[in-house]
C-alpha cells in the first residue's frame, strides 16, 4: 500500500467534511461558482458519495457577466454528472441594468453578487452551504471556521465564532440561520493544482493560455468576451496569450500573460510567480481590509 | 500582469510532483503570552520560506506605515493578523491558520491567541496540532500564561514541545538568561503529559536561529527552528491502534448497494475481516471497500472510506465500527476533562449537548469532581466552570454511545458540549474512562400504565407550569385554578415552590446552580404525578428557559402546558406580598430574580396572563377555557 501523502490526507479531511453536512443538515446545498476550486470540491463530493451521487444540488449565482465558456462547462458537467443545477440571477439587479462597467466593481459586486447569493441562500431555505473558499487565499479567511455560522440576515461575525475543535462541527442552527462550509480550508493554490493534475479535473479552459482578444481597462488586462462591452473600451483589442489565474465576471476577471497550456505548465508557472492568486481580482483592492467587509456582510 | 519567463525557475515538473508527493504535513500551533512575539514569529516563518507573495508583502508594508511597530522596517505580524479589528489594536484575537513549505515537509501552523479570554481558541489549535510551539519572551520568562498553554497543549494529548525562547537580542544575546527560563520551565513542565520538549534561544525579528543559526549565540549549539520543525519525528501512526470507524452515513444509493460512510479514526480493517457494530454486538465481515478512488483491499486511518458488509445488520449515524475482539466501550456514563469556552458558566445539572466522533446525545454533568489551577495544577473543589477553567468531571448521557479514553484515539476519546439553545459551543471534553451505571436497576414495564390511570381518571394529564416574577401572581392563580378544577370533579395537585422547598428542596439555596436543580426535582415529580394521571399545577419562578425546556422535553407531546403569568416588575415589586424585593433592593437577598439574577421570558408560551390588568378570577377561567378548547378536561 503507497503511503498516505498531503494530498491523501487532504481528501480524506473534505470527504469527512461534506459527509458531516450531507448527514447533519436538513436541506444543503453547494455553491459552484465554476472555478478550479469549485471544480475540485465537486470532484471531492462525487467521492464522498460514490458509488451514489451528492444528496445536494449545485447552485450557482449568474452576475450574467461570466465568461460565455463558463456557462457552457457549467451546464455540462451538471448534466454529466447528472446533479441538479440551481441557476440565480438577482432580477432587481437586471431590471436596474446594474453591470460593472457603469456602476464598478463594488455596486456590481454587492448587487449581483452578495445580495443575489442572499436571494438565492432564502428562496431555497438552506441551512447549509458550501463553498470553496481556503484559507491561504486572504487573511482573513484564515481565521474563517470550517463550518461557519451566519445568522438570519447572512452576517458574519469574526468575533463571535464558534470554537471547533478535533473534527467535531458544532451543526446547530436556529431557522433561518445558516452555516457557509469550506471543505477546502485546509488546502493552499500549489495542493489544488497538484491534485487537478493527479486526479486528471476537467477545468474550463480560460484557465490554459490561449490567443484571446485583450483589451486595457482599470489597471487590468480584460478579455472581449461578448459585445455589452461599452465601445469605447472595446477599441483595437489585441490577440495576446493569456489566461485567468481565476474566474469570476469577465470584466473584473484580470488576464496574465502565459504560455502554459497544460496543469504542469501551470504549476511550474505557479512556482516562478511571485505574484497571488487574488491579485487578478478588482474587489479585494477597494481598501484595506475590504474583503474581511464583505464578508462580514453576507459575500462568500 | 505578466510573468517574465525568464524567471522561470528551471525544474523538471515530473521530479518535482514526485517529490512534491512524498512530503508529509507537520500541524503545529504557535502560543505564549501577549508581545511574545507570536505573529511575528510566523510572519518571519512564512516570508524566510518564500510563502510570502509581493503583492501581500506590500500590502504589508502600507499597513505598516499605518499601524506597523517597527519603524520604517516592515512588520511582519501584519502578514498574519488577518483581521482589521486585530491590525489597528496590535494584537491577535482569534486563531489563524497558515501554510508554508520546505523541500522536506508541508506544515499548517495555527497562530493562536495568548490573551486570557481567548485560552478557548488555544485549546481550538491544540486538539489538531501535533507540536507546539510555546513562546517566551527572554526579558519575562515563564508567565501565567505560559503554564496554562503548557497545561492545555498537554491535555490536549501534545507529546512534544519546542520551547521558543524569543527576543534573545533584546538580552544582549545572554545564555545564562536562557538557561534559567529552561530550567524553571522544565520543573513546571515535568509535572505534565508532555513527553519532549526542546527549547531553542532565538529572535523572531532579527531572525537568528529561525532559519539560519545565529553568530550571536555561539553558546547554542542545537538546531534551528526550522531545521527541527523539518525532521521531528511525531508519532502519528496508529495503525497499532484497534480498529475504529465511526459511522457518518448509510450509502444507500440503490436497492444493490448498502454501505457504511465514515473516517477510520485508528487502526485497518481489510476485506474480509470480521466487524461488529458497537452498539448492538451485532457482528458480520467486510464484504468490499469503497476508497476515495475505487475500491481497496485494505483502508487504515485516516482515510474516508465506505465500508460494506456480508450480512444485514442495523448499523446508523452515531453506531461505531470496530473488530469485535477489540469493541470500544459504550456507556452512558463517563469521566472527561472539560475546557469551559463560555462566557456563560457551566451549570451541572443543565442538560448540554454532546458531540461525539458522529454520535449525539443529551449530557449532564453530574458531578464535577475538582477543578485545576493551571498555575499550579492543584485541584480544587468548585460548583462550576467559568470561561477558560479546566475541570474534572463525570458525565451521563441520555443513551449509550460507542468511544474510547483520549489517550487512546484522539478521534473517538473527544467531544463538544454545546448549549441547547444558544447553539453555541461552550466546552471540549477529553474522556477518561467508562463509569458503569448500577445495572440492575433497570425499568420496570407497569401493567397498569399512565393511559390507564387516566382514564380512571377520566382527564388528560397536564402539567400547568407557571413561571414569572416573585410577586406577579403565579401562586394565587394557581390556587384559584385548582379550585375550580376541583368544583368540576378534576384530580389535581398544586406543586408550590416555596412549599416544596420546605421538604423535597430543603438542601437547596437560590444560586444558579440551585436553581438549575430545584426545577429539575420538580420537573420529574410532575412527570410522576403526569404519570399517576393527575393534572399538575406547578408555581415557580423557573427563570431559565433551558429548565423549563428540559421539563417540557421530560414529558409526552402536549403534555407540558406554559404558562406565562407576565407581570411588569415594577407592579411585582410594588406588591412585595412577601417584603422580598425590599431585602434584594437592600442588598441583604442575594440572586434574586428582577434584581441580580435575570428571568428569560417565554418564547413562546401556550397560555400568557396580564395579572397587572386582570383579576386571578378572570386569569383562571382564561386558563379553564384553554384547557376546554384543548379538550383536556
Amino acid at each position: 500500500m503507497k503511503p498516505f501523502s498531503h494530498l491523501d490526507r487532504l481528501e480524506s479531511e473534505s470527504m469527512h467534511i461534506i459527509r458531516e453536512v450531507a448527514a447533519e443538515f436538513r436541506n444543503p446545498v453547494m455553491l459552484y461558482s465554476i472555478g478550479k476550486d469549485s471544480a475540485v470540491m465537486l470532484h471531492l463530493a462525487m467521492k464522498a458519495f460514490a458509488p451514489g451521487v451528492p444528496p445536494f444540488p449545485l447552485l450557482h449565482v449568474d452576475t450574467t457577466w461570466k465568461f460565455r465558456a463558463m456557462i457552457e462547462f457549467r451546464d455540462r458537467i451538471a448534466r454529466e454528472m447528472g446533479l441538479e443545477l440551481i441557476v440565480h440571477t438577482n432580477q432587481d439587479g437586471v431590471a436596474q441594468g446594474v453591470n460593472p462597467f457603469s456602476h464598478g466593481s463594488k455596486v456590481h459586486t454587492d448587487i449581483m453578487k452578495t445580495e443575489a447569493l442572499k436571494q438565492a441562500l432564502n428562496a431555497g431555505g438552506y441551512d447549509a452551504a458550501f463553498g470553496g473558499a481556503r484559507r491561504d487565499e486572504e487573511k482573513s479567511r484564515a481565521k474563517e471556521r470550517v463550518f461557519s455560522f451566519r445568522s438570519k440576515s447572512h452576517r458574519w461575525d469574526p468575533k463571535a465564532q464558534r470554537p471547533e475543535l478535533w473534527s467535531l462541527y458544532n451543526t446547530r442552527v436556529a431557522p433561518g440561520e445558516s452555516v457557509r462550509v469550506f471543505p477546502l480550508s485546509n488546502w493552499t493554490e500549489l495542493d489544488i493544482w497538484q491534485y487537478i493534475h493527479r486526479e486528471g479535473i476537467e477545468l474550463v479552459p480560460l484557465y490554459f493560455a490561449a490567443p484571446r482578444p485583450i483589451v486595457e481597462y482599470n489597471g487590468m488586462w480584460i478579455m472581449v468576451d461578448d459585445d455589452r462591452m461599452p465601445e469605447e473600451h472595446r477599441q483595437n483589442p489585441v490577440d495576446r496569450m493569456v489566461r485567468f489565474r481565476t474566474l469570476g465576471c469577465y470584466p473584473l476577471t484580470g488576464a496574465v500573460e502565459s504560455q502554459a497550456t497544460s496543469v504542469p505548465d501551470i504549476i511550474l508557472e505557479l512556482l516562478a510567480s511571485r505574484a497571488s492568486e487574488r491579485q487578478g481580482r478588482a474587489i479585494d483592492k477597494d481598501q484595506i481590509g475590504s474583503m474581511e467587509k464583505k464578508k462580514q456582510e453576507g459575500y462568500f | 500582469m505578466a510573468t517574465d519567463p525568464a524567471d522561470a525557475p528551471q525544474i523538471d515538473i515530473d521530479a518535482f510532483l514526485a517529490q512534491q508527493d512524498a512530503k508529509d504535513q507537520l500541524r503545529f500551533i504557535t502560543c505564549g503570552s501577549v508581545d511574545d512575539g507570536k505573529s511575528t514569529l510566523l510572519g518571519r516563518l512564512l516570508y524566510d520560506s518564500k510563502t510570502v507573495f509581493e503583492d501581500q508583502l506590500g500590502a504589508a508594508e502600507v499597513e505598516s506605515k499605518k499601524y506597523g511597530t517597527q519603524g520604517a522596517e516592515v512588520d511582519l505580524a501584519l502578514l498574519v493578523d488577518g483581521l482589521q479589528a486585530e491590525r489597528e489594536q496590535g494584537i491577535t484575537i482569534d486563531v489563524a491558520y497558515r501554510y508554508f513549505e520546505t523541500d522536506k515537509r508541508k506544515f499548517i501552523a495555527a497562530d493562536t491567541p495568548g490573551h486570557e479570554q481567548y485560552t478557548r481558541n488555544m485549546a481550538t489549535g491544540a486538539s489538531t496540532a501535533d507540536l507546539a510551539i510555546i513562546l517566551i519572551d527572554a526579558r519575562k520568562g515563564v508567565l501565567t500564561q505560559t503554564r496554562r498553554h503548557s497545561f492545555i497543549v498537554s491535555l490536549l494529548g501534545i507529546k512534544n514541545v519546542i520551547l521558543a525562547v524569543n527576543k534573545m537580542d533584546l538580552m544582549d544575546w545572554d545564555g545564562a538568561t536562557f538557561e534559567a527560563i529552561v530550567e524553571e520551565y522544565s520543573a513546571f513542565v515535568s509535572d505534565l503529559e508532555i513527553e519532549h520538549v526542546h527549547a531553542i534561544p532565538l529572535s523572531a525579528l532579527t531572525g537568528a536561529n529561525v532559519f539560519s543559526g545565529s553568530a550571536e549565540m555561539p553558546w547554542y549549539q542545537g538546531p534551528t527552528l526550522m531545521r527541527l520543525l523539518e525532521t521531528i519525528q511525531i508519532a502519528r501512526d496508529t495503525t497499532g491502534l484497534p480498529f475504529r470507524m465511526p459511522v457518518q452515513w448509510v450509502n444507500r444509493p440503490n436497492s444493490d448497494f448498502r454501505g457504511f460512510s465514515g473516517t477510520i479514526a485508528s487502526g485497518d480493517v481489510s476485506v474480509g475481516d470480521p466487524v461488529a457494530a458497537s452498539l448492538t454486538g451485532r457482528s458480520s465481515r467486510v464484504s468490499r471497500i469503497v476508497g476515495p478512488s475505487g475500491d481497496l483491499d485494505r483502508a487504515m486511518a485516516p482515510q474516508s472510506v465506505t465500508v460494506c458488509l456480508e450480512d444485514e445488520i442495523d448499523i446508523s449515524r452515531g453506531d461505531m465500527l470496530a473488530h469485535p475482539g477489540t469493541l470500544p466501550a459504550v456507556a452512558d456514563q463517563f469521566a472527561a476533562h472539560i475546557v469551559w469556552m463560555d462566557s456563560e458558566k457551566m451549570l451541572p445539572e443543565r442538560a448540554y449537548l454532546v458531540r461525539f466522533a458522529t454520535a449525539a446525545a443529551t449530557a449532564q454533568i453530574t458531578d464535577l469532581v475538582h477543578k485545576i489551577d493551571v498555575n499550579t495544577l492543584e485541584k480544587q473543589a468548585t460548583k462550576t466552570l467559568e470561561l477558560n477553567e479546566v475541570g474534572y468531571c463525570k458525565l451521563a448521557l441520555d443513551r449509550a454511545v460507542p468511544f474510547d479514553a483520549y489517550e487512546s484515539v484522539r478521534q473517538t476519546g473527544s467531544f463538544v458540549l454545546i448549549d441547547r439553545f444558544t447553539n453555541t459551543t461552550v466546552g471540549a471534553g477529553t474522556i477518561d474512562f467508562p463509569l458503569r451505571r448500577a445495572s440492575n436497576i433497570e425499568w420496570h414495564q407497569m401493567k397498569v400504565d399512565k393511559t390507564a390511570r387516566a382514564a380512571a381518571n377520566g382527564q388528560t394529564p397536564r402539567i400547568l407550569w407557571f413561571t414569572g416574577f416573585s410577586g406577579s401572581g403565579k401562586s394565587t392563580v394557581a390556587d384559584r385554578l385548582e379550585q375550580k378544577l376541583h368544583a368540576i370533579g378534576r384530580r389535581t395537585y398544586l406543586l408550590d415552590g416555596d412549599n416544596v422547598r420546605h421538604g423535597l428542596n430543603k438542601d437547596l439555596g437560590f444560586t444558579d446552580h440551585d436553581r438549575v436543580e430545584n426545577i429539575r426535582r420538580v420537573a420529574e415529580v410532575a412527570k410522576l404525578m403526569a404519570d399517576a394521571g393527575l393534572i399538575v399545577l406547578t408555581s415557580f419562578i423557573s427563570p431559565f428557559r433551558a429548565e423549563r425546556q428540559m421539563a417540557r422535553d421530560l414529558l409526552d407531546e402536549g403534555e407540558f402546558v406554559e404558562v406565562f403569568v407576565d407581570t411588569p416588575l415594577e407592579v411585582c415589586e410594588a406588591r412585595d406580598p412577601k417584603g422580598l424585593y425590599k431585602k434584594a433592593r437592600a442588598g441583604q437577598l442575594k440572586n434574586f430574580t428582577g434584581i441580580d439574577s435575570d428571568y428569560e421570558p417565554p418564547e413562546a408560551a401556550e397560555i400568557t396572563l396580564k395579572s397587572a390588568e386582570q383579576d386571578p378570577d378572570t386569569l383562571a377561567d382564561q386558563i379553564i377555557a384553554w384547557l376546554r378548547d384543548q379538550k383536556a378536561i
